[in-house]
Parts: structure tokens; sequence; C-alpha cells
């Protein structure tokens, strides 16, 4: 398994290392507009935040996998875990807020150690739609994770998980050795208990990433695909799949920068920048959290060192009345969710 | 002076030819654009043959261009190369089954 960039000491660690790369060449030379000048020439700059609908909390940084893509630079070394008194300072939150989603995510959020405790707490709050991102392989990689399944059931959580492909090789060579058929064993557990099933209302959605310098296909296509691929290999179901755009960030500007292929995907990025999918961008909607606590539009966002624009920078300072209306922090990241029919951690967002 | 014939960035210029006669140019890129349409075949299946074509007419736009098509649509290696292979089959066996010609020619001429 690969370590992560921290482990590495790899420059690319620093954020503001990441920030630089994005902002200086191409868009320094003035080859490609900036995203600001990009919004600007729309008359969309700068972007709102709207009335908080989902609160996505990334419970730490601490995963069983390393991903090629991650754009968190997750994996096994490192050791960024929320507290339980964070986490106790967010169930305050989740109490008063006017969102109507709450999203876990990580890392995998299972292996921070007040998990299950978080996700009974919260789920007692009654939030409408409590999602937690499972990267299904922490379900079969180790003995104290295999009643996962049974325990998002009980709490009625939707489970939304990784799958970058039908076969094993891609999966395999973006999520590492072993990543497929543990998915596919951690899918047949959750359709057993009812997840994905047609007349269940326990919900299991897919996440496609690209396995590559490219961009995601038509979502709807690929959801077709996945389904009669997954249903005639391995008669597994799901229920929608969510087609996301691998912003330069983290690990995938690492590989992009590693293959010689950042300038291609940014000229990519940029040429399919589509105005109609701003208007929906997550982040317009969403607050992230990171694991110490600290507020940012989006979780690539936390990842850039980016905090959000207003008074209300930490969970202890939050205040959904200062947080909406701020304007968004962009940088030229912010293209992988303009791109198309745009990208957010729901999938496409201008069909 | 330009040094080689084919230029990657050309591709993205490709719209451009409708500047000197949008007529034909308009009519083409509608007539490009519902031919790739869901029909009888699906998106993903003309997709694939695209790849081949353009592997028989060595087109390296259209390679570039349908290569980056399919990895969008989740078509895998073994299935682009798959097809590629009925383009060669079928560009070998062209040049083969005129052997026949050659071999009737052969027949009758020769003692």
């Amino acid at each position: 398994m690969i370590k992560s960039l921290h482990k590495r000491e790899s420059e690319l660690a620093n954020s503001k290392r990441q920030l630089e790369i994005l902002s200086n060449g191409i868009f320094q030379k003035g080859a490609l507009p900036t995203f600001k000048e990009q919004l600007s020439k729309s008359n969309q700059f700068p972007v709102k935040a709207k009335k908080l609908e989902i609160l996505q909390i990334n419970v730490g940084y601490m995963c069983n996998q390393t991903c090629s893509h991650c754009h968190v630079d997750a994996g096994p070394d490192r050791k960024e875990i929320m507290t339980r008194e964070t986490m106790q300072h967010i169930l305050e939150i989740i109490k008063q807020t006017s969102a109507h989603t709450l999203d876990l995510t990580g890392g995998a959020p299972e292996m921070n150690p007040n998990f299950r405790w978080f996700v009974q707490e919260a789920s007692k709050i009654g939030i409408k739609d409590f999602i937690v991102r499972s990267n299904l392989t922490i379900i079969t990689a180790n003995k104290k994770y295999h009643d996962l399944p049974e325990f998002f059931k009980k709490h009625h959580i939707h489970v939304v998980s990784s799958m970058p492909h039908w076969t094993k090789g891609k999966t395999d060579k973006q999520r590492g050795n072993g990543a497929f058929d543990a998915s596919i064993t951690a899918l047949k557990m959750l359709n057993a208990i009812g997840y994905g099933m047609p007349d269940s209302n326990l919900r299991l959605d897919l996440v496609y990433n690209p396995t590559g310098a490219f961009l995601p296909g038509n979502q709807s296509s690929l959801e077709k695909d996945f389904k009669k691929a997954l249903k005639e290999d391995f008669n597994l179901q799901f229920n929608k799949l969510f087609a996301i755009t691998n912003l330069p960030v983290s690990r995938f500007l690492d590989y992009l920068m590693a293959s010689d292929n950042y300038e291609d995907y940014m000229y990519a990025l940029v040429e399919a920048y589509n105005p109609a999918a701003v208007a929906n961008v997550m982040c317009t909607n969403t607050l992230s959290v990171s694991w110490d606590g600290y507020l940012y539009d989006c979780d690539f966002n936390q990842m850039l060192g980016l905090p959000v624009n207003s008074k209300a920078k930490h969970i202890s300072e939050y205040n959904e009345d200062l947080l909406e209306g701020r304007d968004i922090v962009v940088s030229q990241h912010c293209y992988g969710c303009t791109a198309g029919a745009g990208s957010s951690c729901q999938g496409s967002v201008a069909l | 002076m330009q040094k080689t014939y084919y230029d990657p960035a050309d591709l993205k210029k490709f719209g451009k030819i409708s500047e000197w006669n949008e007529e034909l140019g308009a009519k083409f890129f509608d007539y490009y654009g519902k031919v790739f349409e869901e029909g009888a075949l699906t998106e993903r299946e003309k997709s694939l043959i695209a790849l081949a074509v353009s592997h028989t007419i060595q087109c390296p736009y259209c390679i570039d261009a349908y290569t980056g098509d399919g990895l969008q649509r989740g078509i895998t290696k073994e299935e682009m190369m798959e097809a590629l292979h009925v383009a060669a089959a079928i560009r070998g066996g062209a040049s083969l089954v005129h052997g026949v010609q050659m071999m009737n020619k052969v027949n009758k001429l020769d003692m």
C-alpha cells in the first residue's frame, strides 16, 4: 500500500504549495482564465452561500486505503481524528441547524473510535437524510467492522460508497489490490439486509470517480452500465450512481503532475466550464466541518486550507445567519465542480 | 513553418471548419451529433465502432477523441483492444481476400 503524501513528506502535502501550483503557470501566464475571471465573465462572481442544506462532517483523515486519487490524502498513517469533545459540540449544532442532510466523511469515518457513539447520538436528533460515506472495504477489513451493515440499518443510515468501475482491474488500480473483491463482498452484505434493494427504503448509492486524467461521462449512462454489469456479474443492486469529477487537489494533483497530465487536465476542465453548473455547486448549500472543528465551503477547500469567508470560522463560533450569504472562497480547483454537467458529493448538478 | 502535419491542438479547432462554409458545416455537425445519439445501438457501442473505424482510417484526431470518449464512458482497455482487432481483422482480411483474385489469375494463365 502506498504511503500518504504527508508520510512521504511530499511538497504537495503542503496546501500552500498546492495553491501555488493552481495559481501559477498556465493561469499566471494568462493561457487560461482563473476561476474568478471565468465567473466574472458570466457575472457570477462572487458565488454566494444560500440557505444551509447539507452539513458535511469530516471525522478524520485516517483510512484503511490510500486511493491514488484521494483529495484528502487519507491513509492508515494519518492521525488527524475528531475527538468526542468536538463531536459533542457538533451534536449541539445539529440540533439547531436548518440543514436536512448530515453527511459523514473521512478518511474512513468508521475508523474514528467515537464513530458509533456519534452516529447513535446524531440519529436521535431526527435529521432527514443521514449519510455515511463508507469506502466498503472497511466492512471486511477487520472482524470488528463486520457488523457495520447492521449498525447502518439500525440507525437508518443512507450509505454512499465509492466504486470507480464494475471491473476488478480498473477498481484495484485506483483503490489498491483487493479493493474490488472486498467491495463486492461488502455490497453483498448490504444487499442481503435490504440496502439498495428495489422495495427497501434503505438507500445505497455508489460514487464513480474516473480512474485517470479524464472527466466522467454522462451520469445516467454510467449508472445504467454499472447496474447492468453488477447485476449480471454479481447479482448486486444499488440505488443511484453519483459521477464525481476528480479535482486537482492532493494525491490527484500529485498524479497529474507526475504523469505530465496537469496542464491538459486543466485545459479540459476549463473547456468544459458550464456556467449553468455554477448555480447549483455544492458549496452554495453545504458547510464542511474539519476533524478539528473548523468550517469550510467544501471538503476540497478544507484540504487546501481555505477557511470560510465569515466571522464564524469554527464550530465554537457557529452561526447560520452569519454564514448564509457569505462569499464562497474559490481557486482554480473549483473548475472541477463546474465542468460539463457539474460535480458535487451528490453527483452531477446540471443534468 | 509548422514542422508536423498533425498538431493535437487542431482537434479542438474542428468546429472552425464551419467558418468557411457555415451551411455545410452546420449540416455536418448536426448529422454527426445525431449519428452518435442512442438509437438501435447504444452510445457506448457507437463509441467503440468509432474507435475501431478511427484506426482503420488512421486518423490521429479520431483516435485521440474516441480513446478519451471511451474512457469517459467506462469502456475498458480490453474492450478497446478487441474492437481494434476487429478493425485489424477486416483490414487484413480485405487484403487477403484479394488473394482469390490472384489465385484465379494464376490458375487461368499458369500451365
